[in-house]
């Protein structure tokens, strides 16, 4: 995971987060801080690096500690390296009455990590996650921007599948969406 | 100009002044106490409920009681406002459990710990807390850091009263601590080891109210208690120069602000913020360094503020040998 | 089914689109509201008694008469689209399938409060919802609905969203204020209050999605009218999320007043338990409310049917009753433990604090230690009396509503379920259904 590669925010990427930061007034450009962090998760393999965090400080004229209270306070920035395909399982009330442990023991048992581990491939890690406004097709799942609604545990088995064999890193902001 | 009562004790204060300020102009018992409010320090309270009080009358206009306890230390006073501190069973009660919560995770480590005999937990859990203790989890544990190489960070004992991270916004020229992580984990820290590096960073340590951050030129090296507090100066080209030297012997163990009856640093007799540098702090100790002018009384904490100090003949005899030292270093 | 206001034309195609919206009278209500003074449009809001859709419920009108008006000062509306609350997902269902509802509710409050910006602020996990309120609005820029001098009218409104990042607590109005800064969500200190010193220190209104959305009938049939609708002070349409063990899971847009009874059983609504089992408790607003057994949800303890409407589900105080919330309606069967529900809902919100005051920093976290204990079979008797004393010293002690919000699912298991709790105690965890399968599942 670790490579010497130059951070640097792509060119479609940098037009976006330009267009973003222009929605907020003259010297609020500090609001962009939560899409910019998303866009550098998909930019930047699917996590927020020290350095990556100081270069969207430098991106937005920020102390960089401003950038590492925020990234550490929200649940979706991944401060560790994750796999390329994050599997985040709603575990929450109405997701647990419909059978939420049962998803998540099943994945545990099919890919052979446990809550918060990654696959030794880098292809998958497993997540659970508060709930995610899908109460009603419960028990369900999130991959990238995907909402995966009432599981059971043979959608899960094609879901997973399919993934393997797309072997395509998915984050919340999809990469292709950068591109306007 | 407001008029208002609390606990029975009528005062007219200033529009906008807070609660808790216009208990301290009365005095006494029914100042609720405060963790994390710091009058000099803008924005600062409000976190650690320790002040809840109750509001009975909200004010002349619309004397309806406010629905809940509001924080004394951010809610300002209206005309003809009636509030309950100590008089409220109500407020009491809330506060022993504020103190419950804020010592639920906190080790205890006062025989070891630097604040001790000085730390506004101790005084707040004496006064306010209950007996024993009704939590048999393991505390939550961080590892001990250093905030360059003067402060240490001992996050385990921290009370998340943001004094600090205010202390770095409005002192310091650039931020490069603060709160990480969310809810029961939440840290004061620098996520990368990075020293904090310029002239007020020391300050941290004084408003601190509890042993989270300390100085580690003073680290283990006295209980406060057995060291003695003196009114110094020295021209500083930085700061007042205004401070307490913490001697024992001929030795200055540590050099603090000035800290008031409510354990602020005092602003100087002329009104200047009594905030001092890092070079007063930790490179001037020696008593030749400044002008000692005598004993320092301190009002508030449970062991030092004994002040029995000021009644030892020989430290007097001492004092005055120590002034003219001091002097004499002082004009060559 | 009563009248249907938001979700009318639901499943007419292209009703995502301006174009689909609309053909079934999209937009109408704007050019109509452009035709009205601002402060008339207020005055209609406030004659439909429409009341914060959020949770809360606090009157609309009312919230937007007290916006501050300083001269050369902008103000600002914000759209609270941080649908969080476990339980609700009426929002995501309404922002994903009918956009321009939402879009259209936006321009006209806007217009009626004067703000020339606004946001929608959503949380970041809905992202794909987030790309399609981003392209409504870009096809409402290109229709002229949003820009400059929209329809003529010499009104100006830029419009844009905001992705939130993973925090249930940017859902309070002051912590997405913070959010939408670029800051932790830190729920503010109040006074100021938002309508004083919001956005930026200036002027500022947050409504949450529906409550927005509804604006838009509102204006279309008249506040008398919209006013009509529901019981007493529980006017109008209200849209509900139905979840657990039901047969019909969704959301529904009820007209306020329909009884309890007949929301769980009716084939419009809930079509009744699933696999033919016992109701046993309901939680009736989202996870902060507190649960009701089912005979105290189906009638009051007065033996009055419960009816679905912010007074009826309130009455008795916590004592009988409950609150509407958000209208998240969670329904649990026979089997369900109540112990290891509410367990669940401590474990949400000790992760979700944002740890700046202590009582809910701490209190939320020792809640949920007591109750991992007590489901590991460890539990006391004392254990019960000590939540009870916790949950007690959080409520009302907090900065923002998130403490009541911890505290109440505590109290209410308690308060109604005790001999469940002793029941673990008494017999560790092998007596009680532990958790929840996948329907029918029986091995994994």
């Amino acid at each position: 995971m670790a490579t010497n590669k130059e951070i640097k925010f792509s060119d479609d990427a940098l037009a976006l987060i330009e267009k973003i930061i222009k929605r907020y007034p003259e010297g609020k450009h500090k609001s962009a801080i939560l899409p910019i962090l998303h866009i550098a998760q998909a930019e930047f393999d699917g996590w927020l690096s020290p350095e990556v965090m100081d270069y969207v400080a430098s991106v937005l004229k920020i102390q960089p500690i401003e950038v590492y209270e925020v990234a550490t306070f929200y649940t979706m920035f991944n401060l560790k390296p994750v796999g390329k395909c994050l599997i985040e399982v709603c575990h929450t009330g109405p997701c647990w009455l419909m059978g939420a442990e049962d998803v998540v023991r099943y994945i545990e048992k099919k890919l052979g990590i446990k809550n918060g581990e990654t696959t030794a491939d880098g292809m998958f890690t497993l997540k659970t996650v508060e709930c995610l406004a899908s109460c009603g097709t419960a028990p369900m799942m999130q991959i990238g921007e995907t909402y995966h609604e009432n599981l059971t545990l043979e959608k899960v088995d094609t879901i997973l599948e399919e993934h393997r064999n797309a072997g395509v890193r998915r984050t919340h902001w999809e990469k292709e969406k950068i591109k306007s | 100009m407001a008029r208002v009562t609390i606990d029975g004790h009528t005062i007219e204060v200033p529009d906008g002044t807070t609660i808790v300020e216009a208990a301290r102009k009365i005095g006494g018992d029914i100042v609720p106490p405060t963790m994390c409010y710091y009058s000099t320090l803008k924005t600062s309270g409000g976190y650690c409920r320790t002040c809840l009080v109750k509001v009975t009358k909200g004010s002349d206009k619309d004397p309806r009681p406010m629905p809940k306890l509001v924080v004394g230390c951010r809610q300002t006073v209206m005309d003809g406002m009636e509030v309950q501190n100590i008089t409220s069973p109500e407020v009491l009660e809330a506060r022993e459990g504020v103190v419950e919560f804020l010592l639920l995770n906190h080790p205890l480590d006062c025989p070891v710990c630097d604040q001790a005999g000085e730390c506004d937990l101790q005084d707040l859990s004496y006064g306010h807390g209950d007996e024993g203790t009704r939590t048999e989890f393991r505390r939550r544990t961080f590892p001990m850091r250093n905030i360059g190489d003067k402060i240490k960070l001992h996050m385990n004992r921290c009370i998340m009263c943001y004094r600090c991270v205010k202390v770095a916004e409005q002192l310091c020229p650039e931020r490069v601590h603060g709160v990480l992580n969310r809810g029961w984990d939440a840290e004061i820290s620098t996520y990368i080891e990075k020293a904090i590096d310029n002239e007020w960073s020391g300050n941290m340590i004084d408003v601190c109210p509890v042993g989270a951050l300390t100085d580690k030129t003073f680290r283990f090296k006295s209980r406060v208690w057995f060291t003695k507090p003196l009114d110094a100066h020295r021209d500083c080209d930085v700061c007042c120069g205004r401070v307490a030297l913490w001697v024992s012997g001929d030795a200055v163990l540590r050099v603090t602000g000035r800290k008031g009856v409510y354990h602020e640093i005092e602003n100087t007799e002329d009104g200047k913020p009594g905030w001092i540098c890092n070079t007063c702090r930790f490179e001037k100790k020696n008593l030749s360094d400044w002008v000692i002018e005598g004993p320092r009384h301190i009002d508030r904490h449970s062991v030092i503020s004994q002040n029995h100090y000021e009644q030892l003949k020989q430290l007097k005899q001492d004092l005055s040998r120590q002034k003219l030292i001091g002097e004499k270093a002082h004009n060559n | 089914m009563g009248r249907q206001l938001l979700l009318d034309n639901l499943d007419k195609p292209g009703i995502n689109t301006l174009n689909g919206y609309q053909e079934t009278g999209g937009y109408e209500s704007l050019r109509k509201a452009l035709q009205m003074k601002p402060e008339d449009i207020v005055a209609e809001v406030q004659k439909s008694g429409l009341r914060g859709r959020g949770g809360a419920g606090f009157p609309t009108g009312m919230k937007w008469s007290f916006l501050a008006k300083p001269p050369g000062e902008p103000r600002y509306l914000i759209c609270n689209a941080d649908e969080s609350e476990p339980g609700t997902f009426k929002d995501r269902y309404l922002m994903q399938r009918k956009p321009h509802i939402l879009i259209e509710g936006m321009i006209i409050s806007s217009f009626a409060l004067g703000a020339n910006t606004s946001f929608i602020y959503i949380r970041g996990e809905m992202m794909y919802v987030y790309h399609i309120l981003q392209k409504a609005i870009d096809e409402a820029y290109a229709a002229g609905y949003l820009g400059k001098n929209i329809l003529g009218s010499g009104f100006d409104l830029d419009l844009h969203v905001h992705c939130g990042a993973g925090a249930y607590i940017c859902g309070e109005e002051t912590a997405l204020l913070e959010s939408l800064e670029g800051k932790r969500g830190n729920p503010r200190i109040k006074p100021p209050f938002p309508a004083v010193k919001g956005l930026w220190g200036c002027p500022t209104v947050v409504n949450n999605v529906e409550t927005i959305a509804a604006v838009v009938p509102i204006i279309r049939i008249t506040g008398e009218e919209y006013a009509k609708i529901g019981i007493g002070k529980s006017t109008g349409t209200k849209l509900i999320s139905a979840s657990g063990h039901i047969n019909k899971p969704g959301v529904y847009e009820i007209e306020l007043g329909v009884p309890v009874e007949e929301f769980i059983y009716s084939e419009q609504y809930c079509g009744g338990i699933r696999n033919g089992k016992k109701l046993k408790a309901v939680v009736a607003g989202g996870s902060s409310v507190p649960v009701l057994p089912a005979e105290l949800i189906l009638k009051t303890a007065n033996g009055e049917p419960r009816l679905m409407t912010y007074e009826s589900l309130a009455e008795g105080g916590f004592a009988t009753g409950t609150m509407l919330g958000s209208g998240g309606f969670i329904v649990m069967d026979e089997d369900t433990s109540v112990v290891k529900n509410v367990w669940n809902f401590s474990r949400f919100y000790h992760h979700e604090s944002c740890g700046q005051c202590s009582p809910c920093r701490e209190g939320t976290g020792w809640m949920y230690k007591i109750l991992s204990r007590l489901l590991d079979g460890k539990g006391e008797t004392k254990d019960i009396d000590l939540l009870w004393d916790i949950q007690r010293k959080i409520e009302g002690k907090t900065i923002c509503p998130f403490g009541d919000a911890a505290a109440w699912p505590v109290a209410a298991a308690i308060r109604h379920f005790r001999s469940e709790f002793e029941q673990y105690i008494k017999n560790g965890k092998s007596d009680v259904k532990h958790y929840y399968r996948i329907n029918n599942l029986q091995e994994i």
